[in-house]
Formats: C-alpha cells, structure tokens, sequence
C-alpha cells in the first residue's frame, strides 16, 4: 500500500473543462456536486483506501522567522498570481495506477449544466517514513 | 448493560473521594480514569452491585500502586497512616470544586475542555481525542499538561463561575462528530453544575443549551446541509426542550440579576414561542439583543442585533445598524448580504453572498451561503439581468 495526496486548488492548475464558478451554478447543481464528494468519500471507506480530506479557506498568509527576539514577519494575503490550495483527500492505495484511476473519479465530479468539471488535481506519492528492505 | 450516563455521572464523585483521602487531583485522576477504563471492560459481563463502591475500591487500589511504584516511600507511609479522614463537606461540594480546577484560568481554553471532559464528564481520553478529531497522543498530552498547570491549586479554593460556564458553552458549541455527542455533554454537566449551585447564569446556559438543541432536528436537510432558523420545519422542534428550556430560564430570570446567557437564552425562548417564522415577535428579540450589547458588548452581538432589527423595523434599519459596524467582523458579509436580499436587491446579495462564501469558517456554512449565491444567480439570470 501506498499513500498519495490528491490536491485541489483553488488557483495555480491549468483550467478545468467545466470551469463555471461554484456561486454561477443553480442551487441544484451545487447540491448534486456535495453529494458527489460525500458520495465518493463514503465508497473510499467502504473499500478501505480513505485516510483523510479537508478542506481550506482561501484566505492564508505567508510567515518567517525574523531573529531572536523579534515578532516573526508575515506576508499576505497571498498575492492573485500564487498557487492557492483548496483542499486535499489523502488516499492509500495498492498502486499508482489506483491512484490516478481515483483521481480521474473525483475530477469527474458534476459542476455547471451537471457536466463534470474535469479539474486538474495534482497526485503527489507520500514519502513513506521507514526505509524499504530490499535483499 | 453498563449505563454509561451512570457511570460517568459518579466520576467527579470518586475523584473528590480519593482527594478526600490524601490524593492530588493528578494522581486522583488518574487512577479513576483507569478504573473508568477497567469499568467499561468488565461491567457489561460482571456487573457490580455498588457501583460508586466498586468504582473507588478499584481507583484507589491503582493509586497506592501508582505511588508504590512511584518508589516515593515515605509519602506512601504518610498516605496509609493517614487512610481515609474524610473532612467536611459534601460530594456535591467535591464536585463543584472539580469543575472550578478544571476550569481555572491559569489553563488555556482547550486544556479547560479536555480536562473538565475527563475530571468531570468521565469520558476517556480516547473519546475527546474523537470528539476534537486529533490524536489520542495528542489529547493525552494536553491533559497531562493541564494537570501539571493546575498541580499548585490548592483543592477547594474559591473559582469563578463565569470561567466554567464558558468552558461549557466552548464544549456545547462543538457539537457533534465521532461517537461523542458534545452537546448532550455539556447539557449534562451544565445541569449538574445548575443543581450544585445557586447562580442565575449557570440556569441562563442550560436553558440555552436546552433551547438550541430543541431545534437541532430541523436544523439540517437529509442531505446534510444547513437549515437557516426561517426556513425550519417548526414541527420538528423538539418540545419537551422547550418546555424545559422555558421554565430554567423563567426561574433565572424572575432573580433579577440578568447575564448575557440569560440574555441569549431569552432570543431563543422567543424564536421558539414563534410557531411560524413570521409570528416571531422582533420588536422583543431587539430589546434583548440592546440588553446583550450593553452586558457584553460583543460585536457578535451587534450583528446580530442588526439582522433582528432589519426584521423588526425593514431591511433598510437594519443596513442602517449594520453600517455602523466593522465590515471585517466575520459573517459581516453573509448579514449583509441577507439584509440586501430583502431590500430587492438580489444583484449585490449575490455577490456578497458569494463573498461570505470565500470567508466562511465552516463547510456546511460554505457550502450554505454558495448556495445562497447560486440560488440569486440563477433568478437574475432567469429575469436577463445577467450575462450567461
């Protein structure tokens, strides 16, 4: 088994197919949407290859340490032009072919006119924590 | 069948009873959440006859070994000369000391709410660490932290309801996620804590509680999404709650010595007295959100004093409230937003309905106001007033 991250951004990937902002979708559009991301969370349990989602309010800043003693200097909110992350489901998998299998599923979620959206997400392995034995 | 409610109704007791016997409230703590966790192991195929009996025989057992083991020799010899010399008081008195300790303002809000749902609730660390959906690693280490923090006070010394009744109310504002309902939680200890004393504003938070949670039924969809209050299948209220909720707070009230729970709990009595969103009686809901202003002066507050007043007098007086407050107030921007809607603007409601969107702390409250956007939207579009 192993771990991927698929990220979902609010910015910084290449345009979706169906790329209508949420709030230009009917009322009924954004339901069938939730209920699709539940949906798909719920049968990632049911096979036992869900670890964890979350999502994050776009609002953010940007912190660095700026010397003993001095308050740390922060940066933001982030500018337009960066790279914005909305969200993440964190998977575990047999195989990186599993992997992009579910996150083709997941960009296929239903958007505007009930089309799916077809998001980029970007699939990122984990570095797993203990050395591979190998003889 | 073990009664869980039972069961960790008497943990505050046993704990008072070890102290009562020469143990610190960490060591006594300790040794009764092992024997919660014996409990739960053993009770449901051995059930004790005594169960308060069966639970200190077992805590205190663990804590002389706890001090054995902890090679302290002496204190060991002082604590069995000394074995039980119970003072004076009550359990009741023990346990009203329990939730001033857990509650003391030397520790942050989120150790206050991890220990007091141990020391006093008896829910074990695993299922706080459910509740607040971090890691048991985690959740232990912040109790044991908290327990070193209030290691010093002295055990009995006075405490400040106002310090407790917001750790409460921080628990009940939780809700519900993993196999621990939090709300029901902090009713329960926010009843008991009524019952241990005599303090208008402990009463003014159970009948909050109490009234908030009549209306969790219709506060959802099937679907999960959020209900507002207008749109609420009044049906679906629970009325036993209410009843309740009603009489707690109407022996607070005739005290006479007004706080801002009772305050809260008074808006909420009257939107329960409604039994239609439009037999809400606003002028009222208005006059006790200027008595909340004036006893905490919250800016929460004044927001939504500014949606009731935009009930009470029309949405362009309660634009007028809102213009007076600070635009960066979270929910600012959903308030506005709503007070704009019915002021027949449905253009700039949108857009700050979608804005709201972007600012809001939450997922299902998110996912409420994008369907507020998408809902405007689709009816400008509907009438051509927009591209698209």
């Amino acid at each position: 088994m192993a771990k991927y991250l698929m990220l979902k951004h609010y910015r910084g990937a290449p345009a979706a197919v169906n790329d209508v902002p949420m709030d230009q979708w009917t009322p009924d559009e954004v339901a069938a949407h939730v209920q699709y991301m539940d949906d798909f969370a719920a049968r990632l349990e049911g096979t036992g290859e869900f670890v964890d989602s979350q999502a994050l309010s776009p609002q953010g800043t940007f912190v660095r340490y700026d010397g003993e003693g001095r308050p740390p200097v922060t940066d933001g909110p982030f500018a337009e032009t960066k790279d914005l992350i909305a969200g993440w489901m964190i998977i575990d998998v047999d195989s990186y072919e599993r992997a992009l299998e579910l996150a083709g599923e997941l960009s296929a979620a239903p958007g505007a006119g009930g089309q799916p959206i077809h998001e980029w997400l970007e699939v990122r392995p984990f570095l797993g924590a203990s050395a591979t034995v190998t003889e | 069948m073990v009664d869980e409610a039972v069961l960790r109704a008497l943990i505050p007791t046993v704990i008072g009873i070890l102290g009562r016997r020469g143990a610190d409230f960490a060591a006594a703590e300790d040794a009764v959440q092992d024997a919660l966790v014996e409990a739960v192991r053993v009770w449901p195929d051995d059930p004790p006859r005594d169960p308060k009996a069966w639970l200190v025989a077992v805590a205190w057992r663990r804590f002389l070994d706890a001090v054995r083991a902890d090679s302290s020799r002496r204190r060991r010899e002082v604590l069995v000369d000394d074995e039980p010399e119970p003072g004076p008081g009550t359990e009741l008195d023990d346990t009203l000391q329990l939730y001033f300790l857990c509650a003391h303002p030397s520790l942050t809000p989120s150790s206050a709410v991890a220990l007091t749902l141990r020391a006093v609730g008896g829910l074990t660390t695993r299922q706080i660490a459910q509740a607040y959906l971090v890691p048991e690693a985690t959740m232990a280490q912040r109790i044991s932290r908290a327990k070193r923090t209030v290691s010093g006070v002295r055990f009995g010394s006075p405490g400040d309801v106002g310090t407790v009744l917001r750790v409460l109310y921080l628990v009940f504002n939780e809700g519900y996620s993993g196999d621990v309902d939090l709300a029901a939680e902090a009713i329960r200890l926010t009843r008991q804590l009524a019952a241990a004393i005599d303090h208008p504003e402990a009463a003014g938070l159970l009948a909050l509680m109490l009234l908030h949670s009549a209306r969790r039924p219709a506060r959802t969809a099937p679907d999960g999404s959020l209900v507002p209050l207008a749109e609420q299948d009044r049906g679906r209220w629970d009325t036993r709650l209410i009843a309740e909720g009603v009489e707690v707070l109407q022996a607070a009230l005739a005290r006479d010595r007004l706080g801002e729970f009772q305050a809260q709990a008074a808006i909420a009595a009257l939107h329960a007295d409604a039994r239609t969103t439009e037999e809400t009686d606003w002028v009222q809901i208005v006059e006790w959100y200027d008595e909340l202003v004036r006893l905490t002066d919250n800016p929460v507050a004044r927001l939504n004093r500014a949606v009731a007043v935009g009930e009470a007098d029309g949405p362009r007086a309660g634009l007028a409230a809102l213009a007076e407050l600070e635009p960066s107030l979270p929910r600012y921007a959903a308030v506005a937003a709503y007070l704009h809607e019915r002021n027949g603007d449905p253009g700039t409601a949108a857009r700050l309905y979608a804005e709201a969107a972007r600012a809001a702390p939450n997922l299902p409250e998110r996912d409420h106001l994008t369907r507020q956007a998408a809902r405007l939207n689709t009816e400008l579009r509907g009438r051509g007033d927009l591209p698209g």
